[in-house]
């Protein structure tokens, strides 16, 4: 049986060689079908679970209701855009996400290069071992989690943070952190931080491990201590992976977080700092159920993500890093 | 060289910000856990940092009477395992057909999965496609739309390629077919992208509280990070007490030093462990496969 097919696929292969590409489209199908196989079905899963929702954006022109259905619901033109953009709550929302997410990348995003390069300083294998295992351990801890981490740490009755404070004498009177909106930015950025730090330094280890050891070589008999080397050579050699992530930050500007948002702002009295683009969406859309609504600013924002995502690659471009 | 002095003192605080660093990852979990181990009622009065007060392991006790969480404990397992499993097995598949060069369309096919990295339909599309499906209030919702992850696909796929061709070349002289090859020789030379991958989507699998809170209803089907989340949220005992079956709570009023919060620990601890324990060991599989992920970006 097996020398059989294996006969059939030597005279394929002959035949291919034979005739090469003037075999016709259909007959190469054929001949290939087991390969074809494999990523046809992923492709129509992809077709439905990505595709259809891209085209069931269509419906942010509607008042798309469930008992109608997509091809029944009437059109409305750009009235759910307008209605978004004359909403109270607009610039609100709009302020949350733009400067939750300039914080998350001003804070946030430079904390895993800082702790990678802090990393590369040490000798002790056991140690850095050690502490990279500890950092990575917020990463693998689920929001529900952490948030409630955060909601005891940080509590009035007791929390360690006011504990420690307050031993510190650096405040007379617990704080209540979680009931004051001026402290939310600080906690969801920190948070953020506190649990990406230590996976986020993966990638910027992995390309500081692939600099040339000559390069520190030549700058120690230079003369270059090994503090100045880190400016001198680490950093400049990482900067290609540094600016790439940073495209990808950039193109994320409208996604200021979402589960953490979600969870550690659920008090409603938080609202006028936690709610962001996407909370606003799931809050109207799965909530109230105001489907062409939510899918109107859902729409908003992607487009203004892609259109972010491609003016940050255009400009490292001019630097040679870019994305695509 | 010797090290200049400047060169030691910058070390010096590498060293003390690393100790913070470390210290600062893993306390609030170190907290968590203590007072989990800890009289409820005693632990009420606050001050618990780095030792439990009063030793108890009446919450554990609580939590694994609890047939409710217990429920979603095995919830989340299965969810996982399969999820997990079936991930594994589509995108693999789907990114061994992907590495053939000879493959017709692949520009087209790839060039469809990429676009949904940067573009989607966002939540409210894809929360109605669900319901159409009619996968709404079934275990389902929770495997089959993580079955194919395309970012996932591209790091298989940049691992299949560094793979020698040899390899296949001589399994197909002998007789081999592309899923013969697929299953018998590059599935088991793949165990660390495996690993790695397995681990993420495990991870991602086990963490998962919004999808079920979202699409499902029935509390017999909710893994264990949603029921946390919706324990958190009511944060009620007489809540929890009212729907606890009448042997628990019999249980619960004789043991007297159970607390929302230390209850809610306990639970914490369980959720986390089966991660905890698995982890430290994929460090450096998962490691290599950020890396092959970055580099394909």
């Amino acid at each position: 049986m097996t020398t059989q097919s294996a006969a059939v696929r030597k005279e394929k292969t002959r035949k291919k060689e034979r005739y090469g590409r003037d075999l016709s489209l259909g007959r190469r199908l054929l001949n290939q079908w087991d390969i074809q196989l494999m990523v046809i079905p992923a492709i129509i899963y992809i077709f439905i679970f990505c595709y259809i929702p891209m085209y069931g954006l269509l419906m942010s022109f509607q008042d798309f209701s469930i008992f109608k259905g997509f091809w029944k619901s009437p059109w409305v033109g750009l009235k759910h855009f307008k209605a978004f953009l004359a909403a109270p709550d607009f610039w609100n929302i709009m302020r949350n996400t733009v400067v939750i997410s300039l914080l998350r990348i001003f804070f946030g995003f430079p904390a895993p290069i800082i702790l990678a390069l802090m990393l590369n300083e040490v000798r002790n294998r056991t140690f850095k071992r050690v502490i990279q295992t500890v950092s990575y351990l917020p990463h693998f801890l689920s929001w529900v989690i952490v948030s409630s981490f955060v909601f005891s740490i940080l509590s009035v009755e007791n929390g360690s943070l006011n504990l420690l404070l307050l031993k510190l004498n650096i405040i007379k009177e617990p704080i209540s952190f979680l009931d004051e909106n001026k402290y939310f930015w600080s906690i969801i950025v920190t948070t953020g931080i506190w649990k990406e730090i230590g996976f986020g330094s993966i990638v910027y280890l992995a390309a500081i491990a692939g600099i040339d050891p000559q390069l520190y070589e030549a700058a120690s008999m230079d003369g270059a201590s090994r503090t100045r080397q880190i400016f001198l050579i680490t950093i400049p050699c990482i900067l290609p992976v540094i600016i790439l992530f940073l495209i990808l930050a950039i193109g994320d500007l409208l996604s200021a977080g979402f589960e953490d948002l979600l969870l550690l702002g659920s008090n409603p009295i938080q609202r006028p700092v936690s709610d962001v683009i996407d909370t606003y969406v799931y809050r109207h859309g799965v909530k109230t159920q105001r489907f062409s609504y939510a899918t109107a600013v859902g729409m908003f924002k992607a487009v203004i993500s892609i259109g972010l995502l491609a003016g940050a690659n255009k400009l490292a471009k001019k630097t040679g890093n870019s994305l695509w | 060289m010797k090290p200049s002095t400047g060169d030691r003192i910058v070390s010096v605080i590498i060293h003390i910000l690393l100790i913070i660093i470390g210290f600062v990852s893993i306390y609030p979990f170190w907290n968590a856990a203590v007072i989990s181990f800890n009289n409820g009622i005693d632990a009420l009065k606050g001050g618990i940092t780095f030792w439990p007060r009063e030793f108890t392991l009446d919450n554990y006790k609580f939590v694994f009477k609890d047939k409710r969480l217990i429920n979603g404990f095995i919830i989340s397992v299965l969810r996982t395992g399969l999820g997990t499993a079936g991930a594994i097995l589509c995108t693999s598949i789907f990114a061994y057909g992907m590495s053939k060069k000879e493959l017709i369309g692949r520009k087209f096919y790839m060039g469809m999965a990429v676009f949904t990295m940067y573009f989607s339909g966002g939540l409210i599309p894809s929360y109605l496609l669900i319901r159409d499906l009619g996968l709404v209030n079934t275990f389902w919702v929770m495997v089959i739309p993580g079955l194919i992850s395309v970012w996932n696909m591209i790091v298989f796929r940049t691992f299949f390629k560094s793979l020698p061709p040899g390899l296949e070349e001589s399994a197909k002289i002998d007789g081999c077919t592309n899923w013969g090859v697929f299953f018998r020789i590059v599935f088991p030379l793949s165990g660390p992208v495996m690993a790695t991958i397995a681990l993420f989507t495990a991870v991602y699998h086990w963490n998962d509280w919004f999808a079920p809170g979202l699409y499902i209803n029935n509390p017999d089907l909710l893994p264990i990070q949603t029921k946390l989340q919706q324990i958190m949220n009511s944060n009620i005992m007489t809540e929890q007490l009212k729907q606890m079956d009448s042997a628990a709570a019999a249980h619960l009023s004789s043991l007297r030093s159970v607390t929302t919060k230390s209850l809610t620990m306990a639970t914490m601890m369980v959720a986390t462990f089966p991660i905890l324990l698995v982890y430290p060991f994929l460090q450096k599989y998962f490691v290599k496969g950020v890396m092959i992920g970055s580099i394909k970006e």
